[in-house]
């Protein structure tokens, strides 16, 4: 492979890992921060993805569309659609335990992928939206993938800023009492469901963000193209290896994890075509096995959370 | 038409009761909702497939197999993973069992491809009773004759056997039950045990009704979920209760959502319940 050739994968695997590392931001703060259990990221994610895909495309004869938006507002867009999604699911499920928030994430996501499959007026069902706009493609030309990995960078340095401002603000340590002991925290007068509602939403948001830039960097999307349990699980392993409660980790994970996902599929892709369901299969088992074992043996992760003096 | 989406819905509710009721109890009794229990339910599916059609043993004996090889992964994965996770968050151990899970699902899928496959070769002339409102195939009434004589039995060993009854006490109450000398290690095996078998007969009864797919028993994760949220968390009672109520409201919906969008019944189901009574019908705690 040539210098150039390397340099142009590269840039094109760093902007997945960031696009993935966006999302581990978000559930870093659901889970590493606020404790929140959501095993149905894809579902935030995809609602981000066709956010962004309905509203930036020209009009089409086969579903919803022509709004022909600028990137920046949709990309703002999808994080709200998918806040507001977090919102109504938190609103039932956020007083109890978390398991039950568990629980309705994967619903969530599960309804969410039945209705862009069915309603074809609005997502032209399973044969999904292709040509999804590339956004500034037209300025940067033969440099676009890298202007896209600037786009993504930037996104990954305002959610990183703006998660470790409020984690360390009085806001975030409320949160991590709350984390540690709802009663003491209920005790001393918090409105324990509001602030498990901000990171729930909050984290949400920047799933949605994430989703939406997935959508035009690939520029096709199909309630199929997330394989749903997958790209939660490989977000999930992502936070547990850099470190739950910590986004400096969760961003080293998400690299990490991106490259044995993506090395395992350069050693089965040698593999003849007729294995290639074995192949896929074969790879979901080695990072399931993978997380079993980090989980087994290095429960704080990579970078276990920082302990913040009183 | 009302009476045959019964039935159906009988059917299938029995088949996510027979999986709820081991949920509710892992549940109950350890204290977290078992992700990789759908999966589960497939494996005892495959098993079944592998030793009937493959190995072409007698259907019966299959379901014995597949049953106890199921009970024995559930009771491993107990033993290497969630019991070594003992004392962590109760997000770590549902997370490890995403993880099983996904590790089971794949492993079907690996060793017997994404096609569908079928318990038994042709298509069954279905009994047609009132005119033809009513069709019922002879394996359908016999998955509903083995589910009664299922859940009787649980019954019976939940209400006379002493181990049984240890187990309903330590779904009720953990500590007590420790501290009225329930040796909770020896109640914890047979918990995983029965649910194994429990879920693996459920996974049969599926494949033999309709057909095996990797995605089978994952798809039921939610209305199992759903049917023991309904019933009260830990209360076996409440998860049959459940699955009949969840799997007849799926069947009787379709008279008013398109069918594509069934399964999102057992969700707002589910939902609702939450917001109005989130300690379920007949539980009593959340």
């Amino acid at each position: 492979m040539t210098i150039s050739g390397l340099l142009s994968y590269l840039i094109f695997f760093l902007t997945f890992a960031g696009i993935y590392a966006i999302m581990a931001l978000g559930l870093n703060m659901q889970r590493g921060f606020a404790g929140l259990f959501n095993i149905g990221i894809a579902g935030f994610w995809a609602v981000g993805a066709y956010t962004a895909a309905i509203l930036t495309k020209s009009p089409s004869p086969n579903h919803l569309g022509g709004f022909n938006t600028p990137i920046i507002i949709s990309l703002l867009a999808a994080g709200i659609f998918s806040a507001i999604l977090a919102f109504l699911i938190g609103i039932p499920t956020l007083r109890l335990r978390e398991d039950y928030l568990g629980i309705s994430t994967i619903g969530i996501a599960e309804i969410i992928r039945l209705i862009f499959t069915n309603e074809a007026w609005l997502s032209y069902g399973v044969r999904g939206i292709s040509s999804i706009p590339k956004p500034f493609r037209d300025i940067f030309g033969q440099y676009y993938n890298l202007s896209f990995l600037a786009l993504v960078l930037i996104v990954i340095a305002i959610f990183y800023y703006l998660s470790e401002k409020g984690i360390k603000s009085p806001w975030g340590r409320v949160l991590r009492a709350i984390r540690e002991d709802e009663e003491v925290a209920k005790a001393s007068g918090k409105n324990v469901f509001r602030y498990r509602m901000e990171a729930l939403v909050f984290g949400a948001f920047m799933m949605g963000v994430g989703g939406a830039l997935y959508a035009h960097f690939t520029g096709f999307i199909s309630p199929e193209a997330f394989m749903p349990m997958q790209t939660t699980f490989i977000v999930w392993i992502m936070l547990i290896i850099g470190g739950s409660a910590n986004n400096f980790g969760v961003l080293i994970g998400a690299v990490i994890t991106w490259g044995i996902w993506t090395g395992t599929e350069t050693i089965t892709s040698m593999l003849p075509a007729q294995y290639v369901t074995q192949a896929a299969a074969f790879r979901v088992i080695l990072i399931g096995v993978f997380l079993e074992i980090i989980l087994l043996n290095m429960p704080d992760g990579l970078f276990p959370e920082r302990k913040f003096k009183a | 038409m009302v009476l045959q989406l019964l039935l159906n819905g009988l059917i299938y509710g029995s088949i996510i009761a027979l999986g709820g009721i081991g949920l509710t109890l892992i549940y109950g009794i350890l204290n977290f909702g078992h992700f990789a229990h759908g999966d589960l339910m497939t494996l005892g599916a495959y098993l079944a497939y592998l030793f009937t059609v493959q190995l072409a043993l007698p259907l019966p004996f299959s379901f014995v197999i597949a049953g106890l090889l199921t009970a024995a992964t559930a009771n491993l994965l107990d033993k290497i993973l969630y019991k070594k996770l003992e004392g962590r968050d109760s997000v770590t151990i549902m997370i490890s069992a995403v993880g099983a899970a996904l590790i089971i699902r794949n492993l079907i899928l690996m060793s017997w491809g994404p096609q569908l496959k079928f318990l038994e070769r042709g298509i069954e002339m279905p009994l047609v009773f009132f005119d033809g409102l009513l069709r019922i195939t002879r394996t359908q009434i016999m998955i509903l004759i083995l589910s009664v004589i299922f859940v009787t039995a649980v019954h019976l060993f939940l209400s006379k056997t002493k181990l049984g009854k240890a187990m309903r006490a330590m779904s009720d109450n953990t500590a007590l039950a420790k501290i009225t000398g329930i040796n909770t290690e020896r109640v914890i095996f047979w918990t995983w045990f029965m649910s194994g078998i429990l879920t693996s007969s459920a996974g049969i009864f599926l494949a033999m009704d309709t057909h095996l797919i990797p995605e089978m028993g994952w798809n039921l994760l939610l209305p199992m979920f759903a049917a023991v949220i309904l019933g009260g968390i830990g209360n076996p009672y409440g998860a049959i209760v459940g699955g009949l109520a969840i799997g007849i409201s799926q069947e009787i919906s379709t008279m008013f959502i398109a069918a594509s969008y069934k399964p999102a019944v057992a969700f707002a189901i589910m939902i609702l319940m939450l917001l109005v009574k989130p300690s379920g019908l007949m539980g009593k705690k959340v």
